[in-house]
Formats: C-alpha cells, sequence, structure tokens
C-alpha cells in the first residue's frame, strides 16, 4: 500500500532537497533520454529550471506529439448529489455550510444527460458526488452508471474512495471505466488540518484507495492535488511518486493527473495558502509530460480560456468544456447556483472547439465505444 | 557496486555462464574460474542424471556457484516441467533456467508455453528464471506468475550479434519489479557492457567465451566488461546532447 511508501519519503526533507536543486540538476534532467527519476522531477519543477521554462515547452511539446499526437480528449463532468458529510475547509460543499442540498433523482438524472447531449457531442461523462454513503451510497451511483450507458461512451466517476469489491462491482458489472480521485495534498499531518472530520479525515483510506483501484483493475485511474493548500512543488512530488508506484505495481492501468488552481474567493470563506502563477503552472505540466510521456495531463475549466488554448499544443492533453459544477446544473437546477467552485472558462463548448481548432489541435469527444463494455 | 539478489540470494558477479559448446570440460572449468561468476546454467540433457560423478558436472560444480539447470531441448510447458522436476532431484536445487523452443534451428523461445511452464513451476516451489523474448508483456506477465528474475534475449541464440532488441530491453528495464537478465546473442565483451550500461542487472554469456580463440581469456574481459557496465550505470552516465535551444518563444503567452 503506497500509504507505507510514504512513511520512508520525508516532505521536509524534500522541500529541502527540491530547494536545492541547481542549474545542473535540471539540465541533466533535460538531456535524459527517457527513465526520468522522481529526482529528475524534482529539479524540473524547482525554482531552478525556471530560467529553463522554453526548453521545457519546446520537449514537452514534442513529447507530447509523439504519444498524442494533435489530439485533445473532451469530458464533462455531472454532479449527480452534493450531499456531503466531509467538512473539508475549502470547499463549498462542506458539511456545516448552510446550502440546500440536493440528490439528483433517476429522472432528473436522465434529464441532465439528455441536456448535456444539446450542449454538444459529449461521449466521455464523469460523474461527480460528494461523500454521503447512507443517502448516495454505491447503489446510487451504479444506477446513475446504468442511466449513462444510453447517452454515453465512456462513464468514469470522482466520487468518495470506495472498497476494492465496490470498484470492481462498478466496473465489470455496471461498465464503468475509470476513476478520478483527489488526494488533495500529501501532507499527512496538514492533511488533517483541512480535513477535520467525516470519512475524509482518514488520510490513509484516502491514499490507498488508488490501490484499490488497481487491485479492481480499473482500466483508468487519475490522480489529484489541489493547488493552493501546501508547497506545490513538494506535493507534486510526492504525486509523482505516487504515480511511480501505482505504474510498478498496476502496470495495465492508464493514468491521469490533474492539478487544479483554487483562487483567491472575493466573497472571504477559504482562501488559498498560495497561488500558482500561470508561469508556474506551465512549468509544472512541463515537468510532468517531461518526467511521464504517457501520462494524461487535465486541464479543468477552473484554467482560463486563455491558458487552456496555449497549453493544448503543449503538454495537456485532456479537457473539460462548459462545465456546470453544481448538482443538476445542466438542466434541473440551471439557474441557481451551488457550485463546488468557481468556473473561469466558462465558454460554450462551441467556442472551446473553435479555440483548441484555432490551436491547431482536434477535439476528441469518444475515446471507447459501448459495445466493448 | 550493488550486489545481485535474485529469491533472497546475494551474488557478487553479474555474470552468468553457460557450459555448451567448449571443446572439452577442462577449458570449460577454467573459463567458469577466469569469469568469476557465481552462477552457472547447465543442460539436464548434456548431464547423465543417474551419474553423480559425472565428468562435466565435476568440472562445475564448486562452492561458490549456484547451479542454474535448464530445460533446453524440453518443445513444450509439459516437457518443461516434467524436466524441472527430474532436475531438482538430480542436481538438488530447486533454481531452474526455463527454456521452452519448439523451433530447433533458431532456438527461439515459446512464449505462450514459457508462461504455462512458470505458472506450474512456481506453484511447485521452483526459483523459476525464464529464457524469454524481449517482450515487455511477456516479461510483466512473467513476473505477475511469481518468476525470480525475466531473461530476455538480445538477439537470436549463438548469433554473437549483441543488442538487437535494445529498444525492448530498455522498456524490460524501466518495467521490470524483479532483475533483469539479459541472455543470448552477446558476441563481444561490449555488448555486456552496454547492457550493464543500460541497466540491465546481469547478463548470461556462453557462445562468445566458448568459441573464442582463447576462451578463458575472452571470459576475463567478459567478467571485466560487466563489472565497467555496472560502475557506469550506478555511477550515473551523462546523456547525449542533440537538442539545440529553441529560440521560437513558445512561453510568450505566459508574459
Amino acid at each position: 500500500m503506497f500509504s507505507d511508501e510514504l512513511l520512508n519519503i520525508s516532505w521536509d526533507d524534500t522541500t529541502k532537497a527540491i530547494q536545492s536543486k541547481t542549474a545542473n540538476d535540471v539540465l541533466r534532467a533535460l538531456n535524459k533520454n527517457g527513465n526520468l527519476t522522481v529526482d529528475d522531477f524534482m529539479a524540473l519543477v524547482s525554482p531552478a529550471a525556471a530560467p529553463y521554462l522554453e526548453q521545457m515547452a519546446a520537449l514537452s511539446r514534442k513529447y507530447t506529439m509523439e504519444r498524442f499526437g494533435k489530439t485533445i480528449q473532451i469530458f464533462i463532468p455531472l454532479y449527480i448529489t452534493n450531499s456531503c458529510t466531509n467538512s473539508c475547509v475549502y470547499c463549498g460543499f462542506h458539511i456545516s455550510n448552510p446550502m440546500k442540498r440536493t440528490i439528483l433523482t433517476e429522472s432528473q438524472i436522465v434529464d441532465e444527460y439528455k441536456a448535456i447531449k444539446e450542449l454538444g457531442p459529449f461521449e466521455n461523462i464523469l460523474l461527480v458526488t460528494g461523500e454521503n454513503p447512507a443517502k448516495a451510497g454505491v447503489d446510487y451511483i451504479a444506477r446513475a452508471i446504468d442511466l449513462a450507458h444510453d447517452y454515453f461512451a465512456n462513464i468514469k466517476i470522482e466520487v468518495m474512495p470506495l472498497k476494492m469489491e465496490d470498484y470492481k462491482l462498478l466496473a465489470e458489472e455496471h461498465g464503468m471505466n475509470g476513476v478520478i480521485c483527489f488526494q488533495e495534498t500529501y501532507h499527512r499531518e496538514k492533511y488533517k488540518t483541512y480535513h477535520p472530520a467525516g470519512m475524509k479525515s482518514n488520510f490513509e483510506w484516502r491514499v490507498n484507495g488508488f490501490d484499490r483501484m488497481g487491485q479492481a483493475g480499473i482500466h483508468s485511474i487519475g490522480l489529484g492535488v489541489l493547488c493552493g493548500l501546501e508547497d506545490w512543488r513538494t506535493d507534486m512530488t510526492m504525486m509523482a511518486y505516487h504515480l511511480r508506484y501505482l505504474q510498478r505495481n498496476y502496470w495495465t492501468t492508464k493514468y491521469s493527473v490533474n492539478f487544479p488552481r483554487m483562487r483567491r474567493a472575493e466573497n472571504g470563506g477559504f482562501q488559498p495558502n498560495f497561488e500558482l502563477s500561470d508561469r508556474e503552472l506551465a512549468q509544472l505540466t512541463f515537468a510532468f509530460r517531461i518526467f511521464d510521456h504517457d501520462v494524461d495531463i487535465s486541464y479543468s475549466t477552473r484554467e482560463p480560456a486563455r491558458i487552456r488554448d496555449n497549453m493544448a499544443s503543449l503538454g495537456v492533453t485532456t479537457m473539460s468544456a462548459q462545465s456546470s459544477v453544481e448538482p443538476g446544473g445542466y438542466h434541473t437546477y440551471k439557474h441557481q447556483a451551488l457550485p463546488q467552485f468557481n468556473v473561469t472558462d466558462d465558454r460554450t463548448v462551441a467556442e472551446v472547439v473553435a479555440g483548441l481548432k484555432r490551436a491547431g489541435r482536434e477535439p476528441v469527444f469518444k475515446d471507447w465505444d459501448n459495445a466493448m463494455n | 557496486m550493488k550486489k545481485l539478489v535474485i529469491a533472497g540470494k546475494e551474488f557478487e558477479s553479474r555474470l552468468f555462464l553457460g557450459t555448451g559448446k567448449f571443446n572439452s570440460n577442462e577449458l570449460m572449468s577454467q573459463s567458469i574460474e577466469a569469469s568469476a561468476t557465481e552462477m552457472v546454467t547447465v543442460a539436464m540433457k548434456r548431464i547423465d542424471l543417474s551419474n553423480k560423478e559425472d565428468d562435466m558436472l565435476r568440472h562445475i560444480v564448486r562452492p561458490n556457484i549456484q547451479l542454474l539447470p535448464n530445460t533446453s531441448g524440453a518443445r513444450t510447458a509439459e516437457e518443461a516441467i516434467l524436466a524441472a522436476k527430474l532436475s531438482r532431484e538430480a542436481f538438488g536445487t530447486n533454481w531452474l533456467k526455463l527454456e521452452v523452443h519448439p523451433d530447433p534451428r533458431y532456438l527461439l523461445p515459446d512464449p505462450i508455453e514459457t508462461l504455462k511452464a512458470a505458472e506450474a513451476l512456481v506453484k511447485e516451489g521452483f526459483v523459476v528464471l525464464p529464457y524469454c523474448q524481449a517482450d515487455p508483456v511477456l516479461c510483466k506477465r512473467l513476473e505477475e506468475a511469481g518468476t525470480a528474475t525475466v531473461m530476455p534475449l538480445a538477439a537470436p541464440i549463438g548469433s554473437n550479434k549483441g543488442l538487437r532488441t535494445e529498444d525492448f530491453l530498455r522498456i524490460i528495464i524501466e518495467q521490470s519489479n524483479v532483475p533483469v537478465v539479459v541472455d543470448a546473442g552477446l558476441g563481444a565483451p561490449s555488448h555486456a557492457a552496454a547492457a550493464m550500461e543500460m541497466g540491465a542487472d546481469a547478463v548470461l554469456v556462453n557462445t562468445a567465451i566458448a568459441v573464442a580463440g582463447n576462451p578463458v581469456e575472452m571470459a576475463v574481459a567478459f567478467k571485466e566488461a560487466v563489472i565497467s557496465g555496472r560502475r557506469a550505470f550506478e555511477a550515473g552516465l551523462g546523456d547525449i546532447v542533440d537538442e539545440a535551444i529553441a529560440s521560437s518563444p513558445l512561453t510568450a503567452f505566459l508574459g
């Protein structure tokens, strides 16, 4: 289990090691022909790599072109419930927020699916929930997946960590194609302060969820760190360790990485501990691509249009479009605002597609066929 | 240099020797000595299993050497499993180099029968070192079956052609959780050194030494090449720089 490996990796020593990287370390990593180690990754995300951004961009573009060509996978998230027993201090859905809670009914879910198909030719859908196993548990998620097959070819979930048997059940019996889960931060002690109560407060259960996905034979696993909690260079290095660990142990799985940036909220509430600059986000994206040529790098609509369009040819391989980040946001509760976070790129699907075309990229809406399930 | 560990057993030497094709058992014995190898493979078909004083075996066995009987000659999983059980009885070791090659001309390993035999033999308690194609997926499947190493080939056996499968060996080395022993086709010490520089955990050499003008000298040359290659790998080779710095700004949009 990865939590055991993580015990051998000191957060503070890793932070110091990243800060002490030199230009030579960066050049060594950039000149390697494959097989980059996590140590090389640390050089690439270190402050010492900042002057090499242009070279990193060129390498990242080259590797992305080799493995992914000129395509960008497009998906859309659907929040089916915001009912949640957790109290993540940075999240709009946390338990003490006196917001209206929704668990979409089956007919509401189908209405959402139909509304999404009106927006664009989406075939990749990501079903998102909070964590409330009693009211919206595995059975509820399974039902939403069953209903989605009439509308979508590829169905992934972003839900609470599940038992191995439940991942297996959803994949084998219900045709679920993949799982995304955000560790949020790999800082074990600080994790507890961001997630003080609820099931999510258990760091080990969450971080070992990825092992359970691997053991269940899930074909596609997405990792995620929220940028704005702990030192991003160290947190991303931990995610790089995690990626290598999973690849070593569950070698038939395809992996993706997600690192959305939190924004300073104007209405008070939780403020991120830092804001990642555009240059830093680009450095991080290039570092992941140079570190791992195959990993899917995903940008959500949290990122502004200008950044998404430009990064589409430099390393990013998956994007969401015209996302609503509230339950029922495409139809049922279309005009009520209960978002989990703020969307920055609020362009329509057609506008996103046009932007990608201008960047010389082909948006691909389909990556799987129901006939193969 | 780091020690090589296979199935919990430590080895100083990363050079494995084969024992076919020598023109005398004496010369074979001297070559083993000169190579400082600690792992020697021997074809069961060459040994008189009922005779504890078999001449060839007598020239191989010594205290610091792990004997690695191989199933060379087996054409199916079934034959290899039978041969393995006979060898465990005869040699008193559960270590086994698994070889299944139905093709008598190039002696290329049969991936399907090899995997089948490996799965069965691991369950029977053998320490299985399978000879296989340089196929990264097959190597992962063998690892999952519980083999102690994988032994992908560099080129057709006996060909002395060197690292013809280099691109695939690199992937295998990158992905493997068990030691990777490059087997077959290494014709010169420089080939062995190159394999070790790539990060192979060990190499197995037979023909190149056995048919050399002076096998004992050649054994020394391979010993030194393997040490050099491993040292270079552990020291961390510099990479070849083949890219000029891009002049068109890709990152101008970042401001």
